[in-house]
């Protein structure tokens, strides 16, 4: 009897350890899970740094940050015109892009009726997942020999990219700020109507002031996608490594070099492309660190 | 009066902003589906690209595009929910928690040929993979990662508390709280994210010319190297070549991630 | 109490919600510089009918208003008119206190700024003046470039009702402004609302018998008398009236309790 009651009792606690120990072993297994994200975004700097910084040590970081020529065969690394380049193209992108996309919000929140809404938003949200390369595409197809007719030269250049580029930031910019212009509370717009302002009156100095850092997530985030983007860009933009000196002069930006060169480059050349790669990173970094900033402010507020 | 005029002016100005925007989108979508139809045959998509203009089908880009993908799927599901699990579940909050938000963020916001270089400097060249679909799934699932990170935590997050203490009321471990409690009701959430997250993945064209190569090639073994669809179309596009080929592979591309994206949007809807 | 000069006239009125019919064949009349109370339990159309009053509900899509409304003789629902000079005649406060994120000056401030008024003296004259009215100058003078977000929900309400003051309306639709907050914001509401009276017309919607007992000059009874009913007015009158000697038996039902 007493033996009997033992083993069972033994048998009991074994099932517990037992249970303890696979408890202990799924925990270590899901921490070392998270740890993966952790983990990829080291490596990622790593392995990007580990290449591209003995660029930096070796033509000097000013040197390149300030020189425009890229002459990678004869050992001249300067990126100033892809900064620049990049840079155009975001901007153009930005002013062209988010007024539209911030104002179809807007449209969209405010004035739309539910069934266009409904209809329209969805369709939106779905041309945000198209490819950028289809983007590109449609870039070299139709926005391209447009431009051409209309500023004369090879319709490559500037104007084509940030066209390309604002159509391509439309829906998500579009998307997120329809968001956060929808999430004003009801109560604020009628609080505005019942003392007689007009529906843009209330759009201008209520709605939009208080959705004001959620379209400014919009804007950012976009902006991000623009400085990262690299097919649509690289396929209308003509990708001459110089400074643009008016708009429809072809550019090259830090994503369009990378790509083009990396098939033939070895050597310096495609140490250079991951230094290239390494100041995109900390480019693609300041952004979230940006928007970290601008939420903790909110939150301070 | 300068107030009605104000006001309608204004209205008038968002209206054209929404149109002209729908209009382009539209005009996109449109100009690749009419100019794309024609391309379409049972040919295109089951015979190899020949010659040098690169016309005939486009098999190889298919199945390379489809095999990349599902790599990617494969790897980032199991680390991506046990990361969410992790997170939802288990951690307390603290500094390491905010870390791996940090993380994920930033993971999140890395450009897409950031994604391709690291590829190639681990993956391809340090452990030596080569241009295979192991690389490319690789360098995808931990583009992935982030996305399917966050919607499988959300959904984790959405399911009731009730839920939890029941199954624990009823001495129901953590484990198989999680398991057969928590994980089965935020399933279709879950599944709508990882979905999304495929169609960016098949859309991908810098991270998997990297890493997958630019071979002409249907790829048998993880080892293999392959062209996606979007790097073909890519090629297509800037060398001039084949347009016609060049729209079809567009179209079916486009096809391929709205059907995906569509599907995710019945998932989801079909959970409310 | 001034007479029986109709300040808003309401004849035969019908309001659908999409396939909803919510009220049917409304008439009343509400008189000038007098406060009238809108009773009934809750879901009875009530508040629906007082958003008629300025069309508020304009703003919500797939409504329908057939019939008569007039503002002083004039019908609100002719198609030249402007609902923005309309809801600046008659202004309403709603039932969650709903001040904009932004200071205590700037929601006084905002009426007036988007009619027009620039001038800071003047603006400051309505701020304290409108303050003062609504029985929250004291309690904020010192912080009127604090956040209207950071008060309590008795002091939101006090100023929501001092922004609506400061565009100077005829007409104040108040919905169930008690509802949400504390005792003591109610009080000084009340006797805010006693005050007022002379210079404005009030409408208000309560489910608080007590209250509409307390505030009112003259009550109208809303009823639907089944669910998928619309609702329709019982019985309109004095207060006192109403509530000592109801002609109606369904009102007599409601006022003693049994409708709840």
């Amino acid at each position: 009897m007493l033996a009997g009651a033992r083993a069972a009792s033994i048998s009991q606690s074994e099932l517990e350890n037992h249970d303890v120990i696979k408890e202990r072993v799924l925990h270590g297994l899901l921490f070392a899970s998270a740890c993966v994200a952790v983990l990829g975004l080291v490596l990622i700097f790593a392995f990007v740094a580990v290449r591209g910084v003995p660029i930096f040590a070796k033509a000097g970081v000013v040197q390149m940050l300030s020189s425009t020529d890229w002459s990678p065969m004869d050992g001249r690394f300067g990126i100033l015109s892809f900064i620049v380049g990049s840079f155009a193209v975001t901007v153009g992108a930005l002013l062209l892009g988010a007024p539209l996309a911030v104002g179809a919000a807007i449209f969209l929140s405010e004035i739309a009726s539910p069934r266009v809404r409904s209809i329209v938003k969805p369709a939106v949200e779905l041309l945000a997942g198209i490819p950028s390369v289809v983007y590109g595409f449609f870039g070299v197809i139709v926005v391209v020999p447009q431009v051409r007719a209309l500023l004369g030269g090879s319709g490559f250049g500037l104007v084509s990219g940030c066209i390309v580029l604002a159509v391509m930031i439309v829906p998500t910019i579009a998307a997120i700020s329809e968001d956060a212009i929808s999430s004003v509370p009801r109560g604020f717009r009628e609080g505005s109507a019942a003392m007689g302002a007009t529906q843009w009156q209330t759009i201008k100095n209520v709605v939009l002031p208080a959705a004001r850092t959620g379209i400014v997530d919009a804007v950012v985030l976009g902006m991000g996608r623009a400085v990262g983007e690299t097919m649509a860009v690289l396929m209308v933009l003509g990708n001459a490594p110089v400074i643009p000196r008016g708009p429809s002069d072809p550019a090259s930006t830090l994503t369009s070099i990378i790509i083009l060169d990396m098939p033939y480059a070895s050597g310096d050349h495609q140490t250079a492309l991951f230094g290239i790669g390494l100041v995109l990173l900390l480019l693609s970094m300041s952004f979230v660190a940006a928007i970290r900033i601008l939420s903790r402010s909110r939150k301070a507020r | 009066m300068s107030k009605r005029l104000a006001n309608n002016i204004a209205i008038s100005v968002l209206w054209v902003a929404a149109a002209s925007t729908v209009f382009v989108l539209a005009w996109l979508l449109a100009y690749v589906v009419v100019k794309g139809l024609p391309a379409l045959s049972w040919s295109f998509v089951t015979q190899w690209p020949t010659g040098v203009t690169a016309s005939g089908g486009i098999f190889p880009t298919i199945v390379a595009t489809v095999y990349v993908t599902a790599v990617g799927f494969v790897l980032v599901i199991p680390v991506a929910i046990g990361a969410a699990v992790y997170l939802a579940e288990y951690a307390a909050s603290g500094r390491f928690v905010n870390v791996i938000r940090f993380a994920a963020d930033s993971l999140a916001s890395v450009p897409s040929i950031v994604f391709g270089l690291f590829g190639l400097a681990f993956f391809v060249y340090a452990l030596g993979f080569k241009f295979s679909m192991l690389s490319g799934g690789l360098a995808l699932s931990l583009m992935m990662l982030p996305l399917v990170m966050r919607t499988t935590e959300e959904a984790i997050r959405a399911v009731p508390q009730g839920y939890r203490l029941g199954s624990y009321g009823l001495g129901g471990s953590k484990w198989q709280t999680v398991r057969r409690v928590v994980l089965p009701a935020a399933a279709p959430r879950i599944a709508t994210g990882i979905i999304l997250a495929m169609g960016r993945a098949a859309g991908e064209t810098a991270v998997v010319m990297f890493t997958a190569g630019m071979a002409i090639n249907a790829p048998i073994f993880l080892t293999d190297p392959g062209r996606t669809m979007t790097s073909h179309l890519y090629v297509l596009a800037m060398e001039g070549i084949s347009v016609k080929n060049a729209f079809g592979t567009a179209l079916l591309l486009v096809g391929m991630i709205l059907s995906f994206n569509l599907f995710a949007r019945w998932m989801a809807g079909r959970r409310g | 109490m001034n007479g029986d000069t109709f300040k808003i006239n309401v004849e035969h009125l019908d309001f659908h919600y999409g396939d909803f019919f919510a009220l049917e064949d409304i008439s009343v009349g509400i008189r000038q510089y007098a406060t009238t109370a809108f009773i009934g339990p809750s879901g009875c159309g009530k508040s629906t009918f007082l958003r008629c009053l300025n069309r508020m509900n304009d703003l919500i899509p797939e409504t329908k208003v057939e019939g008569k409304i007039t503002l002083d003789g004039n019908d609100i629902y002719a198609p030249d008119v402007d609902t923005a000079s309309l809801r600046r005649r008659v202004g309403m406060i709603f039932q969650a206190p709903n001040p904009f994120p932004m200071s205590i000056y700037d929601n006084v401030a905002y009426g007036p700024r988007i009619h027009g008024t620039t001038n800071k003296a003047q603006l400051d004259e309505i701020v304290e003046k409108s303050l003062t009215r609504a029985a929250l100058w004291k309690e904020v003078s010192g912080k009127l470039n604090t956040s209207g977000l950071a008060l309590s929900g008795g002091q939101q309400q006090r100023l929501c009702i001092a922004r609506v003051i400061a565009v100077d309306p005829e007409v104040l639709l108040m919905d169930e402004p008690c509802s949400a907050i504390d005792p003591t914001s109610i009080q000084k509401i009340e006797d805010l609302m006693d005050e007022l009276k002379s210079k404005y017309t009030i409408v208000i919607v309560t489910h608080n018998m007590q209250q509409a007992a307390r505030v009112s000059d003259w009550t109208a009874f809303f009823l639907a008398e089944h669910a998928d009913r619309p609702a329709k007015l019982i019985e309109y009158d004095k207060t006192d009236t109403m509530f000592t000697n109801p002609s109606d038996k369904r009102t007599e039902d409601y006022i003693t309790g049994r409708f709840g």
